[in-house]
């Protein structure tokens, strides 16, 4: 099966993408993580994200199309990447989520993908 | 019901459980599973009585769902998806006989998964591994059928589209699954023992039922010391029903209860789980509520209870596996050992703004504070325990003790 590893991080964690004392840390912890997933053969695709500060949404309202700053909610947790994963089931998925370092620090939210419309 | 029409029940109820394991385990979908079983089910309910239980009634069952489910698959023109499994494992079971793999663990697990909401993991469980149908899994859990029947189809569609694996959990991941399972069980056993009055065929019905779970448990994980525990607490518990009410109906608390009324040889059994369990020589919440259970049971054998012992082991419990029940009961314990001033400041260390609506804490409050002598807070105590309690025979108990006057219709 594929689940989608939702990557979530808290302001500390992505502030830490860029902090001098503290980036070594964050990027060993998140390419030894990524680095176990490739070499187990089970990364379908996947990416990181720029910061939320970043993001633009956009909706449509009565035909109109309102284009706002930042991400979709303002919470303490924000998507910062994704993995798509191909395993046997859900335990072994989420023995693959916790061990991402968002895990530790904010969450990993674990969906499956939506099966082709064709398939049984 | 009739013994006839109990064994039926039971003998249907034991191979649907591990039917409906083998296809769901098979396809991940227990849904599917239930239906193709379920009319085979009412068939058997219908014909054994009446022609007595086959020889064979796995095979029996198999073959009833086999034609069913391609009777249904026809009327709804679809492929006979489920006929395929069935039809295989209608050769299994005729070619050896009733030798299949027992699948139901599997299907426990799954049911008391992490991924699971913990408040549907019971029902989910009566329901597939016992066939319990959902308006009597809803009476039990004081919910309306309709909302009981959509939950479990909830949990059942997240299985299937989760990916939730049918299998018992690797070694090193069974420590952290197997408490789930058991408390599940639990759980459904709680249900039988506190919340509906002895007698309540829903109540026999699930005690039994929870018993025959953990022994399937203990059966199948022989390596396990809490699964002898949850069968040994739950034997010294069933042991003691006779004597929990009087002819009238009413509540005898533990102390004044007729022992001649237990039952030495559930006793008995209870207390060679629990010795074979501490060979094991590891902790574990269920083999220590167990331990305080066998030693209220000593008196069954004429023995005097061993209070301080039982301090030492909510002592344990409270330490380790810490709960509201455990502090409780610990207050409990030591009222019993004559040690009213520790129970007095044990009792005052809880949290007393979150047990406000918790009846146990103001009936152990009310004791407390009658063994300290004072009586009008005890009575206070008691008042707040009664207007808790949903049970009328403890509320007359209580009402009794405390010489209060029942303000209550």
């Amino acid at each position: 099966m594929q689940y989608m590893l939702i990557l979530n991080e808290t302001a500390a964690d992505f502030a830490d993408r860029n902090d001098p004392a503290r980036a070594d840390g964050y990027w060993a912890g998140w390419n030894t993580f990524i680095g176990a997933m490739a070499a187990a053969g089970i990364v379908v695709n996947g990416d990181g994200l720029l910061p939320p500060e970043t993001a633009t949404t956009v909706r449509i309202r009565d035909g109109e199309q309102i284009v706002e700053d930042g991400p979709f909610a303002d919470s303490k947790e924000q998507l910062a990447g994704y993995f798509v994963i191909e395993v046997d089931d859900l335990d072994a998925a989420l023995a693959w989520a916790a061990q991402a370092p968002s895990a530790a620090t904010a969450s990993v939210e674990i969906r499956p993908v939506m099966p082709p419309p064709n398939a049984a | 019901m009739s013994a006839a029409v109990a064994a039926v029940e039971r003998a249907a109820r034991d191979a649907y459980g591990r039917l409906v394991a083998i296809l769901a385990s098979r396809s991940g979908d227990i849904a599917g599973a239930e239906d193709a079983l379920s009319d085979a089910l009412l068939a058997a309910l219908q014909r054994w009585p009446e022609q007595g239980i086959p020889a064979n009634p796995v095979g029996w069952l198999v073959t009833a769902a086999r034609n069913h489910a391609i009777d249904r698959y026809r009327r709804d023109g679809r492929a006979a998806g489920y006929a395929d499994d069935l039809r295989m494992l209608e050769q299994e079971v005729t070619e050896k006989s009733q030798e299949f793999p027992d699948e139901r663990l599997k299907l426990l697990f799954v049911c008391a998964h992490p991924a699971i909401d913990a408040g549907v993991r019971t029902p989910l469980m009566l329901q597939a591994v016992l066939g319990l149908d959902a308006a009597r899994i809803a009476r039990a859990f004081l919910v309306a059928p309709a909302t009981m029947s959509q939950r479990l189809v909830r949990a059942k569609t997240k299985i299937r589209a989760a990916g939730i694996a049918f299998a018992v959990p690797d070694p090193e991941r069974l420590a952290e699954r197997l408490p789930p399972v058991l408390e599940t069980i639990y759980s459904a056993f709680g249900l039988a023992w506190e919340d509906l009055p002895v007698g309540a065929t829903l109540a026999d019905d699930l005690s039994a039922e929870a018993i025959f779970l953990a022994r399937l448990l203990v059966d199948l994980l022989p390596g396990e010391p809490e699964t002898k525990g949850l069968l040994a607490l739950m034997l010294f518990c069933e042991a003691r029903r006779p004597a929990r009410r009087d002819a009238a109906g009413r509540f005898v608390p533990l102390a004044d209860q007729n022992v001649s009324l237990w039952s030495k040889s559930l006793i008995e059994a209870g207390d060679a789980l629990l010795i074979a369990a501490s060979r094991h020589a590891r902790f574990g919440r269920f083999q220590c509520e167990a331990a305080i259970q066998s030693a209220h049971s000593q008196r069954a054998f004429g023995r005097a209870v061993p209070t301080g012992a039982i301090v030492g082991l909510y002592n344990l419990l409270v330490d380790r596996a810490p709960s509201f029940g455990a502090s409780i009961g610990r207050v409990a314990a030591l009222l019993d050992d004559g040690q009213a001033e520790a129970a007095a400041s044990a009792l005052a260390r809880l949290p007393s703004e979150r047990l406000r609506a918790h009846q146990p804490y103001w009936a152990a409050h009310a004791a407390v504070m009658r063994a300290l002598g004072n009586h009008e807070a005890a009575r206070a105590s008691a008042e707040q325990a009664i207007g808790l309690s949903d049970d009328p025979a403890v509320r007359d108990h209580l009402i009794a003790r405390f010489h209060l006057k029942d303000t209550r219709a």
